[in-house]
């Protein structure tokens, strides 16, 4: 376990390119132990990318990431150890169609974690438990709802134990209705003090659960401060003209 | 009748075709995979050492493969019994085949699939034979198929190469049996019939129990 309070991922002028658009550009962010991060900003600010590069999910032009003081791996054995210490929540759920609910949270224990079956499914079924679909664990996931894929896909990261949760627009694709029930799991995480990053149009979670608020536009972090200074005083334009849009209705 | 008359004879190749289909199947099908899942890692030397193969032999007749295991071979000093050549030759020239086939099937499971196995620490390897290929299969059986039949089809020209298959076994009969050339025929499509449709219904009746929902 890494002490609250050290530096957990840190992005050291960070760049990227996608041929003309500088989708992250020289971004620098530390996220300590225990902090819980919200990246907001508009489509297209570079924070899905952000969130994705931290995994390796997509490369970057230069710049270093670095996560519990070591740089991120290029490929092989090393990356995937690293990414079994950084759970990964998709917009799309992404759970593995092919297996049960309780086979996509015990697969990574066993396969990676080279724990014995009996061991992984005993804590998958807490996990289950924790996220509120326990008994839906001998379905497909195209039996269950958005909202309960969602949480499940919670249950199957947590299963390795990482050190640090992302979440790339994890509310994004679910019905209104849904959205709350997969809120109220990750606000109980951070409340436990999982490292989050979150990536988020969901602005009452940002304001409720949120230690630090990540504002960013144009691929660059505009704003980095505490969600009652952001939502109540932001400093830059392009802060205010966001949040102007979204917060009028 | 000279089909019924030559009934061992037709068996008798009837069986070299099959063991020609089945030996070379097993040997090419893993061979494919592995070029497919070369063609999808992130290691840029794999992708291009199997794209190269993979052009290369489905662009050659395949009878230039069987003469250079037969005839090139040889001369290099590597002299193989005639069934492990010809089986050798439809391997090199059906493995990438099947390997496009599979690598189809792998284009169609949804990106996130390999995302999500990575990001829970899987290794390129895991993704590939614990998620992706698993969920490829479906979508995969019936152009494995497809090209199992065409496969029984090309195993004929080890028939030019000292291997008495069907075709082999016609020519033969047609020579012997002067006055019944289209019955003597008729007997060898008769038992490439008896592989190639058995074939595409096992390709239905797989196909309709693997399904996979989204």
């Amino acid at each position: 376990m890494n002490a609250p309070g050290t530096p957990l991922v840190v992005l050291d002028h960070v760049n990227k390119h996608y041929g003309d658009l500088h989708v992250l550009n020289d971004i620098n962010l530390t996220i300590r132990a225990g902090e819980v991060v919200v990246v907001i900003g508009p489509s297209g600010s570079g924070k899905s990318t952000l969130c994705r590069a931290i995994n390796r999910l997509e490369t970057i032009d230069d710049g270093t990431i670095s996560i519990a003081g070591e740089p991120l791996p290029s490929e092989g054995a090393a990356l995937a150890k690293l990414r079994a210490n950084v759970g990964m929540v998709f917009q799309s759920f992404n759970l593995f169609a092919h297996k049960t609910i309780l086979q996509n949270v015990t697969l990574g224990p066993i396969r990676v974690s080279k724990k014995s079956k009996a061991e992984a499914e005993t804590r998958a079924r807490e996990l289950l438990e924790r996220v509120g679909v326990q008994s839906q664990a001998d379905k497909m996931p195209s039996q269950l709802s958005g909202g309960q894929q969602q949480r499940v896909a919670i249950a199957r990261a947590l299963a390795m134990q990482p050190s640090v949760m992302l979440f790339d627009e994890p509310t994004s694709a679910l019905d209104p209705e849904m959205i709350n029930e997969v809120l109220d799991v990750m606000a109980g995480l951070a409340k436990e003090g999982m490292t989050m990053i979150v990536v988020t149009h969901e602005m009452g979670f940002a304001r409720r659960a949120a230690d630090r608020v990540v504002f960013m536009a144009d691929g660059r972090i505009v704003e980095d401060t505490t969600p009652a200074e952001f939502f109540d005083h932001p400093k830059s334009e392009r802060a205010k003209d966001f949040l102007s849009k979204i917060l009028s209705h | 009748m000279v089909i019924f008359d030559n009934l061992p004879l037709y068996l008798e190749a009837f069986l070299q075709t099959l063991a020609l289909l089945l030996l070379t199947t097993v040997l090419a099908l893993p061979l494919g995979a592995v070029i497919a899942a070369m063609r999808i890692s992130p290691i840029g030397s794999l992708r291009a050492t199997a794209t190269v193969y993979t052009e290369i032999l489905r662009n050659t007749p395949l009878v230039l493969v069987f003469i250079f295991c037969f005839v090139v071979l040889p001369i290099l000093g590597v002299i193989l019994p005639f069934m492990f050549s010809a089986v050798l030759a439809l391997t090199l020239y059906t493995a990438p085949f099947f390997a496009e086939a599979i690598r189809s099937g792998i284009n169609g499971v949804p990106v996130g699939q390999a995302e999500a196995a990575r990001s829970i620490g899987m290794t390129f390897g895991q993704t590939v034979t614990l998620v992706v290929l698993p969920q490829a299969i479906r979508s995969v059986i019936p152009p494995i198929i497809n090209v199992m039949i065409a496969l029984t089809k090309n195993t004929s020209i080890a028939g030019g190469f000292f291997i008495f298959e069907l075709f082999n076994s016609g020519r033969r009969l047609v020579n012997e049996n002067g006055d019944q050339v289209i019955l003597a025929l008729v007997g060898v499509a008769a038992f490439y019939l008896l592989i190639t449709i058995p074939l595409g219904q096992l390709a239905d009746f797989l196909e309709r129990r693997v399904v996979i929902r989204r």
